[in-house]
């Protein structure tokens, strides 16, 4: 039985309730932003680039303006007025390219957008892009971080031969004398290759100009409406508080909706040129080459450690892949690899360079996890291969270097401070689970009989629920109003923008038990930028942390209103308001919601101070991140004919500090780890030297199909972060940030009889059948 | 499509997921891919789940369609619905209405599937969100729900 029915007098957060936006997504009702017909709606197709580097020589758009049905064809030079795609992040010395709307005398990417079609219906739209002829000098392309760093390469923007976007440096302690004084040192190059989000609904956006009252109203699919609001507002022009941005159903996102793209600020402009709405579909192919993609980095580690496992000091050499062009938070996200390099152990000493390299490729920003990932997959890699230097357990070493329970908040050597934490708690359950005594033993004996068996781990940190204002781009706090009718009914508008997480659910779950109120009686209502409070948005594993927590403060403010009333109604001044009652403590006498509610709006009489209504607004800025943690047991077997790894056991023990509705949570590992399991086994950006994506559809991109994920085995530990009263640090990318390194971790162990020291992902079957059949030979 | 009788002159490159979606309006099945590897628009074509972006609307003259929209009646959701809802087995939604239609030609083959045989059945529909786990709790919900 997975859900649970509720009695109206019980405690709603902690069940396992089903989810409220089910039923509109389950009967086919719900709208996402292609499901939206205007009267008169146009449609938008782009011609992109086919080539990775070339001049642009000419454009002939005649054909395809003369095609029956195009109402407008646009080029670059027509967009010149709509200034460039915008970039949040910021550091010192970097170079930002101007990336226009549509390209102007040159291209840098495959999927460069070149002209756009604008016509009556969708077919009319790509015939008129087929019949748009350009004529391109095509220059040699780079698409590889490591190739464009190196001299005479070819130069991805002229006036910055190079291909150096920035380098950055960040140290603390003393590492040089953490290096002089180790016994050992263990050096790795890893790699965390290119990923592509693919949310399973594609990015889209319609557009619709009002001009009688200068209002422009665009639904796009975005985790981020209010930004996207402010940013295209500013970059055409247009007064912000007449924009509107509704975000509808949104078909997932996992990071690559956060950014405000090319596409919604040119959706916008040309409904104002034509005065009607337009709308524009991504296909998948140009989800594939356009959307941002996740990971790309090089990394360079260095780790010093005495003989007795106790790790001394880190060293990086971080080569991130930019891309060609910078989306919202596109230079900052290997920055927060650098933050979490330490992982969960004490690490004093630490010291890592960044050099930012465009390739003429897609940008990489924000993927589930975002730079996490990477440090963690980097960290516990690591950590593996200093264990087995040293010849000790993997578990011994990380327990031996955990942040002790006692040392919490923990400065770490990357100038963050840790919250709070049980380190060894997940890992010791993982293994219980386990029975990695056990498992060991049957490891000797699979080994006897020739099979690859392997165990892995890995004990997992993250920096969460972003976060402190001064510490992010764009603002860090977020926002909530809380209406209660006059019915008694509750209206939540909430500045998250939730689009799978379920925080429909979630937050009537704080409302019910806050309130009193069933949570039938409540609805949460999110994603209109003229219906919430101005909002940061859903990403970062930040929504319940920090949007739920403004829910949270909201609702103790209109707790102490109601009360005032119920003191006001009761005639008394000792009045307890619980369970959606206010109670005299003398009298005995009640009040409820309902009635408390009617007599707000009815205000025949109101309390001291108090004015009618019931609705209350808070803007909540956290003090700190959250870091929740955990640890992940992955056993497999590699098979030696065919080079397939078989999971046979996934354990993950998460920590996120408590548990709101674990249906829920249970749902984001489950889903985290199929996405880190992916980039473990299978999944890869993969460009040829022309700058060519060769796996740019679903037939050569392998993405984790049903029966390739293995079954999940989810357990938690709970220690509540003191950085909010929800005691909540946020689980969404916890998954994806421990799979990588202990899938990869198990495979290594399980090839470590051939003298497999380290494997750079993804894990395909034909790489490893080519290096077992490499190594028998 | 869904117990009615649709007539329609349509362009004979009409997909059947464009003329569902924008000619009858009945926009529950989605578009994932266009090359009939993601599932999203998946719909049952005379009694056999089909990817309706690989399938021209012409081709259907005369044939029976079930939608996403048809599967609930009498405004009672269908069991392989609840199933879904109660297990947890959609986050975003948007591949889901072709889960449940695949869901249903599971069943239909294989009354009571083992967790291999489910997973085998939904590989050609891609889900981003669930890692598939509470998908596979659904379909033996379901199973169950029907009495297998």
């Amino acid at each position: 039985m997975a859900t649970t029915t509720i009695t109206k007098t019980e405690k709603l957060v902690g069940k396992r309730i089903r989810r409220r936006e089910d039923p509109r997504l389950i009967t086919g009702t719900a709208t996402y932003v292609d499901d939206i017909k205007m009267p008169g709606m146009l449609y938008a197709s782009i011609l992109r680039s086919p080539h990775a580097a070339a001049k642009i020589r000419s454009i002939d758009i005649s054909k395809a303006k003369a095609l029956k049905g195009v109402h407008a064809v646009f080029i670059g030079e027509d967009t010149k007025d709509a200034g460039a795609v915008p970039c949040g992040a910021s550091l010192p010395g970097l170079r930002v390219p101007h990336h226009n709307i549509l390209a102007i005398d040159r291209v840098y990417l495959v999927g460069h957008p070149v002209a756009v079609v604008v016509a009556t219906d969708r077919y009319i739209a790509r015939d008129g892009v087929e019949l748009i002829e350009v004529e391109y000098e095509v220059e040699n392309a780079v698409a590889d971080p490591e190739k464009a760093l190196a001299p005479g390469a070819h130069a991805v923007h002229p006036q910055w031969p190079d291909n150096v976007a920035f380098t950055f440096h960040q140290e603390g302690g003393d590492v040089a004398k953490a290096f002089a004084e180790a016994d050992v040192i263990v050096k790795q190059r890893i790699t965390s290759q290119r990923l592509i989000p693919n949310s399973m609904e594609t990015r889209g956006v319609v557009a619709d100009w009002r001009a009688a009252d200068r209002t422009m109203n665009l639904y796009t699919s975005t985790q981020a409406p209010h930004l996207v609001r402010s940013l295209v507002a500013q970059i055409l022009g247009l007064e912000e508080n007449r924009f509107r941005v509704v975000a509808p159903e949104v078909g997932g996102g996992f990071g690559a909706k956060i950014q405000t793209y090319a596409e919604e600020i040119l959706l916008a402009w040309i409904s104002i040129k034509l005065q009607k709405p337009v709308k524009w579909i991504e296909s998948r192919r140009e989800n594939f080459t356009c959307t941002i993609h996740g990971r790309g980095h090089v990394d360079f580690y260095e780790i010093a450690a005495k003989r007795d496992g106790t790790i001394l000091g880190i060293k990086l050499k971080l080569i991130q892949d930019l891309g060609a062009y910078f989306t919202i938070l596109t230079p900052g996200i290997p920055t927060l690899s650098v933050l979490m390099m330490p992982g969960l152990y004490r690490t004093p000493n630490i010291s890592a360079d960044i050099v930012g390299a465009f390739t003429n490729c897609p940008p990489t920003d924000a993927y589930r996890g975002a730079g996490r990932p990477e440090a963690t997959h980097g960290i516990e890699r690591m950590v593996d291969m200093l264990a087995a230097e040293l010849k000790m357990d993997p578990a011994e070493i990380r327990l031996k270097n955990f942040v002790r329970n006692e040392e919490f908040p923990f400065p770490t050597a990357t100038g963050l401070v840790y919250d709070t934490g049980d380190y060894s708690a997940p890992l010791k359950k993982a293994m219980e689970m386990a029975g990695y005594d056990k498992l060991r033993k049957e490891q000797v004996e699979a080994r006897k009989q020739g099979k690859y068996m392997g165990i892995g781990l890995c004990a997992y940190g993250e920096i969460c629920a972003f976060g402190p204002s001064p510490a992010t781009p764009a603002g860090g706090w977020e926002s909530c109003t809380v209406k209660i009718e006059p019915s008694g009914q509750v209206t939540v508008l909430t500045g998250i923008s939730p689009h799978g997480q379920g925080e429909e659910t979630t937050f009537a779950q704080i409302v019910g038990d806050e309130l009193g109120v069933g949570i039938d009686d409540v609805l949460v209502l999110h994603g209109d930028t003229q219906l919430v409070p101005y909002g940061i948005g859903t990403f970062g594993s930040r929504s319940t942390a920090v949007g739920g927590t403004a829910l949270y403060y909201a609702l103790q403010d209109l707790k102490a209103t109601i009360k005032k009333f119920g003191e006001m109604l009761l005639e008394s001044d000792d009045v307890t308001f619980a369970g959606g009652q206010c109670t005299c403590n003398k009298s005995g006498k009640s009040i409820g919601v309902k009635g408390i509610a009617a007599a707000a709006y009815r205000a025949m009489k109101l309390p001291a101070n108090t004015g009618p209504g019931l609705v209350a607004t808070h803007f909540w800025e956290p003090p700190n991140f959250t870091f929740p943690f955990g640890a992940h047991l992955v056993v497999t077997e590699v098979n030696g004919e065919t080079g397939d790894v078989v999971i046979k056991r996934y354990i993950a023990v998460d920590d996120c500090g408590n548990i709101l509705n674990p249906l829920i949570v249970d749902g984001q590992v489950h889903g985290g780890v199929a996405q880190g399991i992916g980039q473990a086994l299978w999944e890869q950006a993969v460009y040829d030297d022309n700058g060519q994506l060769v796996t740019g559809e679903f037939m050569d991109y392998t993405m984790p199909r049903a029966h390739m994920m293995p079954w999940i085995e989810s357990a938690h530990t709970i220690t509540p972060t003191p950085v909010n009263p929800l005691g909540v640090k946020g689980v969404g990318e916890a998954g994806t940030i421990g799979a990588s390194p202990a899938v990869v971790n198990s495979v290594v162990d399980a090839l470590s009889t051939l003298g497999v020291r380290h494997l750079d992902m993804p894990l395909t079957p034909e790489k490893l059948w080519k290096l077992i059949a490499g190594r028998n030979a | 499509i869904n117990g009615t009788t649709y007539s329609h002159d349509v362009e004979p490159r009409l997909l059947l997921i464009h003329y569902l979606r924008e000619v009858v309006g009945l926009t529950g099945p989605h578009i994932g891919c266009e090359t009939s590897l993601c599932g999203a628009c998946t719909v049952e074509l005379n009694g056999k789940a089909v990817k309706s972006c690989t399938v021209f609307a012409i081709q259907c003259d005369g044939a029976k369609i079930l939608t996403i929209e048809g599967m609930a009646a009498n405004g009672k959701l269908h069991k392989i619905q609840e199933a879904f809802w109660n297990e947890h087995g959609l986050q975003c939604g948007f591949c889901t209405p072709g889960m449940i239609m695949i869901t249903k030609q599971i069943l239909e083959r294989n009354a009571n599937p083992s967790e291999q045989e489910i997973r085998h059945g939904l590989d050609g529909n891609l889900c981003r969100c669930t890692g598939y786990q509470h998908i596979v709790n659904a379909v033996r919900a379901a199973a169950k729900a029907a009495g297998a």
